[in-house]
């Protein structure tokens, strides 16, 4: 029997990792769920706009490491962040006025925005592919590690070793501050509070006085905002392929519907809720199991419920029981 | 619904145009092979449109439909294992029973018990005692099977019947699962039905992928029986040798050519045939139905439609149409390659064949899938010239003509997107409009 070590493995490989992947997915699914409070619709160029947002940064992180600046033990990405910021919400600003503009003004089923956004996520793909493929891209740079295996073994003298890499660390502090930054305009602010009024009752707020084209103009931003960040994140921490970005379409999604659409709390809430289910299920909780049970009760098998293949099916088996059980999600969203 | 106008007859003719033009300038055989899928993409825009254009249903897991079509060609086509299955065969068969049977139950207790607590409480004790046993009869079993032979086999093999048999056979795959997704997502917003069927495609995507004892996985299946004879046996006939000799072919070209065309009938056949069954349902009072509900679905319940019903049925038989064309793809591939199936090929593409030939409109998806695959096929070809034309002027080793040139490939993707947003905005209609 031993705890501390089961513990240790179990922060190792579920916990850490899960509370990373969690807040990416929050981010992700925070624009979804912006978007679909304010606009209405599902976007499914989301993963997309991650993407696009990702390789600018990837860009200007090459051209700065190429000029030979650095943050020190942080990755350079961060400072290129901004830059990537700006010109996705240049992309989405855009595209709202040459594509979805329109459907508002003809007042369209959302449906229709949604067929709409799979040409965007199209056209949006094509542009990444174009500009820097389809292969994988490796940006991260600086310090690899806040604390290694090694090191926190022998700095706790125990048999496992936590291993917890810069990426993770950065992942979790700016989500955080993403977080706290859009909950405080969302709530403090003339602006925040008039997307709050629009997206609970359209009409009621038009009455008021509130100006649609720019309460949908900051949205774009803060979406762009969000999107670029989490695919920063997300690549910085596993790596940048266009396609995985793609995927990532599904979970996020889930956990915007797991939390309740439209609802930014309950983004955060599923983002976690989806991250460490997939991670749970997928992983072998052999070595756990080992240092609990006395000696010579170790199992035989892996213990694992999944292979890692089917982390997908994890997000969409929580959805499908979200959708049969309670459809407005965990916390109460926009109604079905 | 479709006039028959002096319009729509230049559209086809216009898209037949396209074909033969290809067929004059790079040669019949291409023509052949992109006509052959450009069937099956039609097929798959008939399914689509049913679910689309008859409803109003947001179908994008057509890619998981496709594969499973994928499936049932193997399963019915390929010879069985007699190995395999003496060493695994009927424990995974009970393993599979052990599974459903442990979710009837638990479905069952969620409708009999009253709700409460102690209802959840038995409901998941139920399911986890299922997974346990389900887990603990099929792991064995999939080891013992997996390891017959694997460089050749590991797989359980099919039934050993004529491939045709599969098309319906991957039909009915198809509407199984559109039934579960369906049962779950309908009755919601519209919305929930599109991200359910993401999910579902993925899933599906990844049992093909990963259960190697089902169908080897991505280590594929290759060498499937087929409908129409082998290029090289009508080599050898003797009848076939003669017969190119009086028109004075190539016999290799003739022969792959006949090939094509067998299979170009095959397919015309059951496009045919169900462009008629679509066209006589949309006519009929169902049909009538069905529109009703699209147009207005607040009225039609009150007139006493069960909307959600008849939603299901219409998402059942547009999945099912996808998962005939997924098992003759399947068929005139030859092979199962579970790592070809990507969501942007075969998801987004039918929608935007759908969307250009014109939503609730047979002829109009048919004509969107036709013209749709061949600018597919073809935007390579000419993105790559138009790129050298505009790199023309550059250096020969310049770094960004040398990206440009090798980035021709991506222009599809811009393009096909920004054929649906140009359609969806100026002619949201279609090319064949609904009336």
């Amino acid at each position: 029997m031993d705890f501390l070590n089961a513990i240790v493995v179990l922060a190792n490989f579920v916990i850490v990792p899960a509370t990373a992947y969690g807040a990416q997915l929050a981010l992700g699914a925070l624009g979804v769920t912006l978007i679909y409070g304010i606009l209405r619709f599902s976007n499914f160029a989301h993963g997309d706009t991650m993407a696009f947002g990702a390789m600018v940064t990837i860009l200007v992180t090459w051209a700065l490491q190429g000029a030979g600046v650095s943050l020190g033990p942080l990755p350079t990405a961060l400072l290129a962040l901004p830059i990537g910021i700006a010109a996705t919400s240049l992309l989405l600003i855009g595209t709202d006025k040459v594509v979805y503009k329109f459907y508002r003004q003809q007042k369209a089923k959302p449906v229709i925005y949604v067929i709409a956004s799979l040409g965007v996520m199209f056209i949006m793909n094509g542009l990444v592919r174009f500009i820097i493929g389809v292969d994988d891209q490796r940006f991260a740079d600086g310090e690899r590690f806040i604390i290694s295996a090694r090191n926190f073994r022998t700095l706790t003298g125990l048999d496992e070793g936590l291993a917890i890499r810069t990426s993770q660390g950065i992942t979790v502090v700016v989500a955080l501050i993403c977080v706290i930054l859009l909950f405080w305009f969302l709530n403090k602010t003339r602006t925040g509070k008039s997307m709050r009024a629009f997206s609970d009752n359209e009409d009621l707020a038009l009455l008021s006085g509130i100006n649609p084209e720019k309460v949908v103009l900051v949205t774009w931003i803060i979406v762009a905002a969000l999107a670029t960040t989490a695919g920063v994140l997300y690549g910085l921490d596993k790596s940048f392929k266009p396609f995985t970005y793609f995927q990532l379409l599904l979970p996020i999604f889930a956990s915007a519907i797991v939390g309740g659409l439209g609802n930014p709390l309950g983004a955060i809430a599923g983002g976690f809720v989806i991250a460490f289910s997939e991670i749970t299920v997928t992983y072998a909780f052999r070595r756990v199991v080992n240092h609990l049970v006395p000696e010579g009760w170790e199992p035989e098998g892996l213990l694992q419920l999944l292979s890692t293949d089917y982390k997908f099916a994890v997000s969409f088996a929580i959805l499908l029981i979200v959708l049969l059980f309670k459809p407005t999600g965990l916390f109460k969203g926009k109604s079905v | 619904m479709t006039q028959i106008n002096t319009k729509n007859i230049l559209l086809f003719g216009l898209v037949a145009l396209l074909f033969i033009l290809t067929g004059f300038m790079q040669s019949w055989n291409t023509t052949l092979t992109i006509l052959n899928m450009g069937l099956i993409s039609a097929i798959m825009a008939l399914g689509v449109n049913m679910q689309w254009g008859y409803a109003g249903l947001f179908n994008v897991g057509i890619l998981g439909f496709t594969a499973l079509g994928g499936l049932a060609a193997v399963l019915v086509s390929m010879p069985p294992v007699p190995e395999a299955w003496a060493a695994g065969g009927p424990r995974i068969l009970l393993a599979l029973a052990a599974g459903a049977a442990s979710i009837f139950a638990a479905v069952m207790i969620y409708k009999k018990m009253p709700a409460g607590l102690l209802r959840v409480v038995v409901m998941l004790a139920v399911l986890i005692a299922g997974f346990m046993l389900y887990r603990a009869i099929f792991d064995p079993a999939r080891d013992a099977i997996e390891a017959v032979d694997p460089a050749l086999t590991g797989y359980l093999g099919g039934l050993g019947l004529p491939v045709i048999l599969a098309w319906p056979v991957g039909g009915l795959f198809a509407a199984g699962a559109a039934w579960i997704v369906g049962k779950t997502a309908l009755g919601l917003r519209s919305d929930y039905l599109a991200i359910a069927t993401l999910g579902i495609a993925e899933i599906i995507l990844a049992v093909l992928k990963n259960e190697d004892w089902l169908a080897r996985g991505v280590k594929n299946v290759t060498g499937l029986p087929r409908p129409v004879p082998y290029e090289v046996e009508l080599q050898a006939a003797e009848w076939f040798l003669s017969l190119t000799e009086r028109f004075g072919a190539d016999p290799v070209t003739a022969s792959s050519v006949v090939v094509k065309l067998c299979y170009a009938g095959l397919f015309a056949a059951v496009l045919l045939l169900l462009i008629w069954m679509s066209e006589m349902a949309l006519k009929s009072p169902w049909g009538r139905m069905m529109r009703a509900i699209r147009d207005n679905e607040v009225s039609s319940e009150a007139m006493g439609k069960d909307v959600t019903k008849r939603h299901l049925q219409i998402f059942i038989i547009g999945s099912a149409v996808c998962g005939i064309a997924g098992a003759m793809m399947t068929t005139l591939d030859g092979q199962l390659v579970p790592g070809t199936y990507n969501p942007l090929r075969f998801t987004f593409l039918i929608w935007v064949m759908v969307i250009v030939g014109g939503s609730g409109n047979n002829w109009g998806a048919v004509l969107g899938g036709f013209l749709i695959w061949w600018l597919w096929i073809m935007v390579e070809p000419i993105g790559l010239w138009l790129m050298q034309t505009v790199t023309m002027g550059m250096a020969e080793d310049s770094g960004l003509r040398q990206h440009l040139i090798d980035s021709a490939a991506h222009m599809r993707l811009l393009t096909m997107g920004l054929f649906l947003l140009l359609m969806l905005r100026f002619n949201p209609r279609g090319l064949i409009p609904e009336r």
